[in-house]
């Protein structure tokens, strides 16, 4: 009930600060603008990512910030429709912000690469660098790549190439199912190529595109997945499409492996439970046992500070390593100019908070960084969501294993 | 074989949590002649209501009080809410429900949060009931059969039998004779809008657990109840329950079926080809676009009977 009356007051909180958002110290902050959805049905993910994000800024500033200033976050609501979030770039331009961040939808940041692309070939003493945090469609730094365009995440070919190294080597059946929208089709499309390069044993005995967050009875497919023999079911869903999925599953007795590529995305693991021990996998960035295994104290403490202010689990590692290499840059470029902090940026190499060295390729501005395949397990120090489950690594792709060819041809700036 | 038989336990079970919704939509319609908006997401409350209650009392008690609280719930929104706006007309009263979706939706958010809620089947249903060929019928979606099934007796019960059903069939169609007989009809208002919802907080209770309960499952209940109550007819029972079997049915079944539309075309002959518009339409299995169907039968019945199955007057 506490905890209720908690949120209540929290959403209260926020409300009343949304409404007198305009800083007071705008003088004396480095501005970025994040754009995502804050309200509909993915608000859930925007809000948690802010949050992530100003405890992120407190370690961020506590080290000094960039050019001995602090950052300062300012949100816009895109709904997750290119459309508003086109409308924000305008106003966050208007306000003269240099950067502007989005996590959420390729669709959102296909919009925003060719906006700000725009928009700074138009007002050159204005222009502005979009850090891309979560759009993940591989085009983005291939075919549709931008030099005003950084990303900070890794695409879905890289996720792929690592789901496929991280399959248990006993598996020989899997059947394939996704969302019918662009990041399931580009999931399908990666994992059957990354099936056929590194595991040429395995026969793909089911492929299939489900609409989009319309299923509500999955015990169907159930019965198709239980027919086909498969003894895995590699799939990009997320929210409800996995949910119900793995559900269903466990109701109707069917007995495979699920290797996802988002699980672990906030609210999955309350919502699956025990439904997934030992038997659902999934690609992470980072999750709080990886600093426990991996033995790094600092990294432990960084997550554990995280963890007893929040029912949730830090897992945004890049969120960080994109702010630490950002004020870097700014530092290095002795200026926000959108420009030189690019070129600054470029080639950069950075080590991220459990060790591991990431750089930003400047062929395509795809940061170069590892992933984490774990399965949901009993037997970890840190569970996820306070489900009594966490995620217990299985396998480590490393940023040389996920350095993957880049078919960009990108237009530099002339100065 | 085996699938078939799978898939129509399946397609009952869901047909009958849609039934459950959906009647209590059509009764609301063919009383007050409003299309309440705001149904799926009273689903929504009775789901989070009975996670609530049944943290602190357990399952079987919150699947009593949270459709009751649904009820009240629905009947103040009644007396205080569409009487109000109701002399202003129906369009008044469809933007009225039509705002409470959103209302709701922000309400829901700011109580409970963001996320879904660990709302479980309670342990003592969480066992497989039979299998089938190897297939596990959970005990939980024959409970959910029964439920629905003894509302649907419940229901019919009530009015065909009683006094009270007399009374509300006869507002139905006549409610100023009825009115002039004495009856408080604004009174049968507002118990039909709080009976419409307590169903829906029921539906709520047992469909919350049995999928997620999570800010977005009005969104992704509402559409579908309304093309069950547009199919059925609107305001008849009758109609509603078979529109709901039918599509729970047909959202079950088109998954398992992996032909298109040039498959049923090769036998005569017609064999497409190359990378056409046409060719990429006509050859995309049913199962990618099953969701699609009730949406297209929808307007199909529209075109051809407008007024549903077995309603008794135009959409």
């Amino acid at each position: 009930m506490t905890s209720l009356i908690r949120r209540l007051g929290f959403a209260f909180v926020v409300l009343s600060l949304a409404a007198v958002a305009r800083p007071v110290w705008a003088q004396d902050t480095i501005k970025v603008a994040y754009v995502d959805p804050f309200s509909g049905p993915f608000a859930s993910g925007g809000d948690e990512f802010l949050k992530v994000f100003g405890y992120i800024l407190q370690k961020v500033n506590a080290d000094g910030g960039a050019l001995g200033k602090k950052f300062e976050i300012v949100p816009f609501d895109d709904k997750l429709q290119p459309a508003e979030a086109l409308i924000a770039l305008k106003n966050i331009t208007d306000q003269n912000i240099p950067f502007v961040m989005q996590c959420t939808g390729s669709n959102v940041g296909a919009a925003l690469v060719d906006g700000v692309s725009k928009h700074n070939a138009r007002n050159p003493d204005n222009r502005i660098l979009y850090l891309n945090c979560g759009a993940l469609a591989t085009e983005l730094t291939n075919e549709q790549c931008d030099f005003w365009q950084f990303r900070f995440t890794g695409n879905v070919e890289m996720r792929a190439a690592a789901r496929i190294k991280a399959l248990p080597k006993d598996i020989t059946k899997v059947y394939l199912l996704n969302q019918d929208y662009l990041f399931g089709q580009s999931v399908q499309h990666d994992t059957r190529k990354w099936l056929a390069k590194l595991r040429p044993d395995i026969q793909i005995v089911g492929d299939e595109l489900m609409p989009f967050g319309k299923v509500q009875d999955f015990s169907s497919y159930v019965a198709k997945i239980k027919a086909s023999g498969a003894q895995s079911v590699i799939t990009g869903n997320y929210n409800r499409d996995l949910n119900l999925l793995i559900k269903a599953a466990v109701d109707d007795g069917l007995n495979v492996r699920f290797d996802t590529y988002l699980a672990h995305l906030i609210g999955g693991p309350t919502a699956i439970g025990a439904a997934g021990e030992n038997r659902l996998s999934t690609i992470t960035e980072f999750d709080p046992n990886v600093p426990v295994e991996l033995k790094k104290p600092d990294a432990e403490a960084f997550s554990n500070g995280w963890r007893a202010n929040h029912e949730t689990d830090f897992s945004e590692i890049p969120f960080l390593t994109m702010f630490q290499m950002l004020a870097k840059a700014i530092d290095k470029a002795g200026s926000t100019d959108a420009l030189k902090v690019a070129l600054a940026l470029e080639d950069m190499k950075a080590t991220d908070m459990v060790g591991f060295p990431v750089q930003m390729r400047k062929e395509d501005h795809q940061l170069l960084m590892p992933y984490y395949a774990a399965t949901f397990s009993r037997d970890v120090k840190y569970d996820a969501e306070k489900t009594g489950f966490g995620w217990k690594t299985d396998f480590i792709a490393t940023t040389e294993d996920l350095t993957l060819p880049t078919s960009c041809k990108m237009k530099r700036p002339a100065s | 074989m085996e699938t078939v038989l799978i898939s129509v336990l399946n397609g009952l079970v869901y047909g009958m949590l849609l039934f459950m919704l959906a009647s209590g939509l059509t009764l609301i319609f063919s009383m007050m002649g409003v299309l309440n908006f705001a149904h799926a997401s009273i689903y929504m409350l009775g789901a989070y209501l009975a996670f609530t209650v049944s943290e602190f009392l357990g399952f079987f008690p919150a699947l009593i009080i949270a459709p009751i609280l649904c009820g009240l719930i629905g009947a103040a929104i009644e007396i205080w809410g569409l009487r109000k706006v109701h002399h202003n007309g129906h369009i008044a009263e469809l933007l009225f429900t039509f705002g409470l979706v959103f209302i709701i939706q922000r309400l829901v958010q700011m109580t409970w949060g963001m996320l879904p809620m660990a709302y479980r089947v309670p342990a003592v249903l969480d066992f497989p009931l039979f299998a089938l060929y190897g297939v596990n019928f959970p005990a939980y979606r024959g409970f959910m059969l029964l439920v629905s099934a003894c509302m649907l007796l419940g229901t019919w019960l009530l009015l065909k039998k009683t006094r009270i059903g007399l009374i509300i069939q006869a507002a139905l169609t006549h409610p100023s004779m009825v009115s002039a007989l004495g009856h408080n009809v604004p009174m049968v208002f507002t118990t039909v809008f709080a009976g419409g919802c307590l169903l829906a907080g029921l539906a709520g209770v047992i469909g919350g657990n049995y999928q997620t309960t999570e800010p977005g499952m009005a969104d992704s209940m509402g559409p579908i109840v309304f093309v069950v109550v547009v199919f059925g007819g609107l305001g008849s029972l009758a109609g509603c329950f078979i529109a709901s079997i039918v599509m729970g049915m047909i959202q079950t079944f088109a998954v398992v079926v992996d032909y298109s539309v040039a498959d049923l075309l090769r036998p005569l002959g017609v064999v497409l080809s190359g990378d056409t518009l046409l060719t990429e339409v006509l050859t995309v299995p049913v199962a990618r676009i099953g969701a699609l169907l009730p949406f297209v039968m929808m307007v199909t019945i529209l075109f051809f009977r407008p007024r549903g199955l077995m309603g008794t007057r135009d959409a």
